[in-house]
């Protein structure tokens, strides 16, 4: 029998049963654009992401002391290792892949200002930590190496500081914030950055010279951790090796094993933001596959009852010379046409959902050709699967049994 | 008869297990059929002829025995050549027309030229065509089949059944659903196909249909019991020539 008019037959008999067609095909149509529209918002979201960590500055490097784990110890991070000025001192000579490296001390305090107080906290830092993080300035200025030597009590705040201690719109340069009862002046106020990849609040946060809080706000001689920046984004696994073996051979005279700090890049932590993302969108996917599958068993019903109601129809056909296969054929075309109208249809409703949602979230949801590839092999793949049962059944009928079925 | 026969039963036996009890349809039936003739058969329902007609058929096989057709062993084809079997050299019409619902006539007579691969695709509609004129009801190909009467679905069936030139023309009953009228019409049609050199094999239990046929097979209790020439055959043609010179004849009385 040709195909042509095998498809002919499927589609005129699909048209008798308009409804019954239509809600068979919903499962599909329903499946296949949740499978489209996920996989939309799942790679909307993780361009997303991507877009803000590039936004973090890609080429930063972070050194934390203590290894997180050690033979299944787990050592209280910083305890091991004391990571202080002169390991950045020894980066700055012998790194050439590093532009700027600062030590960081970050303490946790309650600042005030006139009658407001809020909980923040504050970085301690060289004047070049602005640069590594390629953060700018939206009003005053930053402070100077100067401030850096003579442990001078200033500070650079940001945006969510300013609305809560001196109000939004506030011009905050000049003003004095007093941090464990100590008077800084600020002198800058960093731009507005929003959350980043992790969700943290970036504006929330104050920026003081190294030696300020290191000594006068904590007391304490080493660093909480290191930062440096690599000349470019593709120096960052140079500067990686080169910290690495700079620390590392500081270490070997002092320290036994000469190991227990940790790099961490932000490609690291870009990773782990994709991997979230990617686990998420794998989520997302499975749910809408499971839908996919819910509509597949729609159509296999569909096609049993189908076949059921058609057996005296089956056996005419086989009484005028189908064969078996020429049977199977019939019911699985009229299947396949069945899921992939449905996957055609899902494909646009799937596409269409994805723009509303980008339009209504401001997200940027991309519907790409992948997804729709899938979509559509996935709706051919359920037609075939879930159609072959019946057809096979309706296949393996005795003509005789079909023609006497009443 | 000195011919060879086109159909040979040997021992043809068909048995249905009915629980614990075996029910034989047919036991050891022996016929043989040659190339022109014209055969009733009859019996009380349950006698065997039914089931003889689905084995001859094709559409069923046999326990045990044989039957050959054309010379070979039909109980050996695998279900793919008995459906091209089917196809090629027989027809079938039904008591119950059983034509394809909510298709036209038209398509219901290309139903066996869809399945058979060597008529192409371009002559479908034309053989199809010529086979509804044959039996004179092309002006009916694009009604559907519930929009016919019962003759003219009949003659539908009759269409299907001698489109792709069959061999024989195997019969259910086929007046079994329609008025006196009407079975003279369908009978006149088996005798010019049969004068056309098919071999008609027909089920009736009307014994005054039965007297359309060259020869008449009885059965009872899946044997044969009687297989006789018929006396004095009625010639359907004649008789529907004469009703048309008398309309106020036995069409309507």
């Amino acid at each position: 029998m040709r195909f042509r008019s095998i498809l002919k037959i499927a589609i005129r008999s699909l048209n008798r049963n308009k409804m019954r067609s239509f809600l068979t095909m919903l499962g599909m149509i329903i499946g296949v654009a949740a499978v489209i529209a996920m996989l939309a918002v799942g790679q909307g979201a993780r361009d997303m992401i991507n877009a803000q960590i590039a936004a973090l500055g890609t080429n930063v490097l972070l050194v934390f002391p203590g290894a997180f784990t050690s033979g299944g110890v787990r050592m209280e991070a910083g305890s091991s290792s004391r990571l202080n000025e002169d390991d950045i001192a020894t980066i700055k000579k012998s790194c050439p892949a590093v532009m700027y490296a600062s030590p960081v001390a970050r303490t946790t305090q309650q600042v005030k200002a006139g009658n407001q107080n809020w909980r923040t906290s504050i970085n301690g830092a060289y004047s070049e930590y602005l640069d590594i993080r390629d953060w700018d300035m939206q009003e005053g200025v930053n402070y100077t190496d100067a401030d850096e030597r003579g442990a001078n009590k200033v500070c650079v705040i940001g945006q969510t500081i300013v609305e809560n201690l001196f109000g939004a719109g506030t011009n905050a340069v000049g003003q004095t914030i007093r941090i464990r009862n100590l008077p800084f002046k600020v002198v800058g106020v960093l731009s507005e950055k929003g959350q980043n990849a992790m969700g943290q609040d970036q504006d929330d946060i104050i920026i003081a010279p190294f030696s300020t809080v290191q000594k006068k706000l904590m007391g304490i001689s080493y660093a909480n951790s290191l930062v440096a920046s690599a000349t470019s984004e593709t120096q960052i696994e140079e500067a990686r090796q080169e910290i690495n073996q700079a620390l590392t051979d500081r270490r070997r005279g002092s320290s036994g094993d000469g190991t227990d700090f940790t790099i961490r890049t932000q490609t690291d932590i870009g990773n782990a933001a994709e991997q979230t993302s990617k686990t998420l969108s794998i989520l997302l996917a499975s749910i809408a596959c499971v839908s996919l599958i819910v509509g597949g068993i729609g159509i296999m019903n569909i096609m049993l009852v189908s076949v059921t109601e058609r057996t005296r129809e089956i056996g005419i056909r086989m009484a005028v010379g189908a064969r078996g296969n020429d049977v199977l054929l019939q019911f699985l075309v009229e299947a396949l046409v069945m899921s992939f109208t449905g996957g055609i249809i899902g494909i646009a409703a799937g596409a269409g959902f994805s723009v509303l949602i980008s339009k209504v979230q401001g997200w940027p949801v991309t519907v790409s050709v992948f997804s729709v590839l899938l979509g559509f092999s996935f709706s051919a793949a359920i037609g075939i699967f879930f159609g072959w049962y019946p057809a096979r059944k309706a296949a393996s009928l005795k003509p005789i049994d079909a023609l006497r079925y009443e | 008869m000195a011919q060879v026969p086109m159909i040979l039963l040997t021992d043809l036996c068909k048995n249905y297990a009915m629980g614990d009890t075996v029910v034989h349809a047919l036991l050891n039936v022996n016929c043989a059929i040659v190339k022109g003739d014209f055969i009733a058969v009859m019996g009380a329902s349950g006698s065997g002829k039914s089931t003889l007609m689905n084995i001859l058929g094709c559409l069923d096989v046999p326990s045990g025995g044989t039957y050959m057709l054309d010379g070979e062993e039909v109980q050996r084809f695998s279900p793919n050549n008995l459906a091209a079997l089917r196809n090629r050299k027989m027809g079938f019409v039904f008591q119950a027309f059983n034509l394809l619902p909510r298709t036209t006539a038209l398509e219901n007579v290309e139903l066996p030229l869809m399945y058979n691969k060597s008529v192409p695709a371009g002559l479908l509609r034309k053989k199809a065509l010529e086979a509804l004129a044959w039996v004179d009801l092309e002006k009916r190909a694009f009604h559907f089949s519930n929009q016919l009467s019962g003759g003219q679905q009949q003659r539908v069936a009759i269409a299907r059944a001698i489109v792709n030139d069959p061999v024989i023309l195997l019969a259910d009953e086929p007046t079994g659903n329609l008025d006196s009228a009407m079975c003279v019409e369908i009978m006149a049609l088996f005798q010019r196909l049969n004068r056309n050199g098919i071999t008609v094999i027909m089920v009736t239990h009307e014994p005054d249909i039965a007297q359309y046929a060259t020869r008449k097979i009885t059965f009872r209790d899946g044997c044969i019991i009687s297989d006789e020439q018929v006396p004095s055959r009625r010639n359907a043609e004649l008789e529907l020539a004469s009703r048309r010179t008398d309309p106020n004849d036995e069409a309507h009385p």
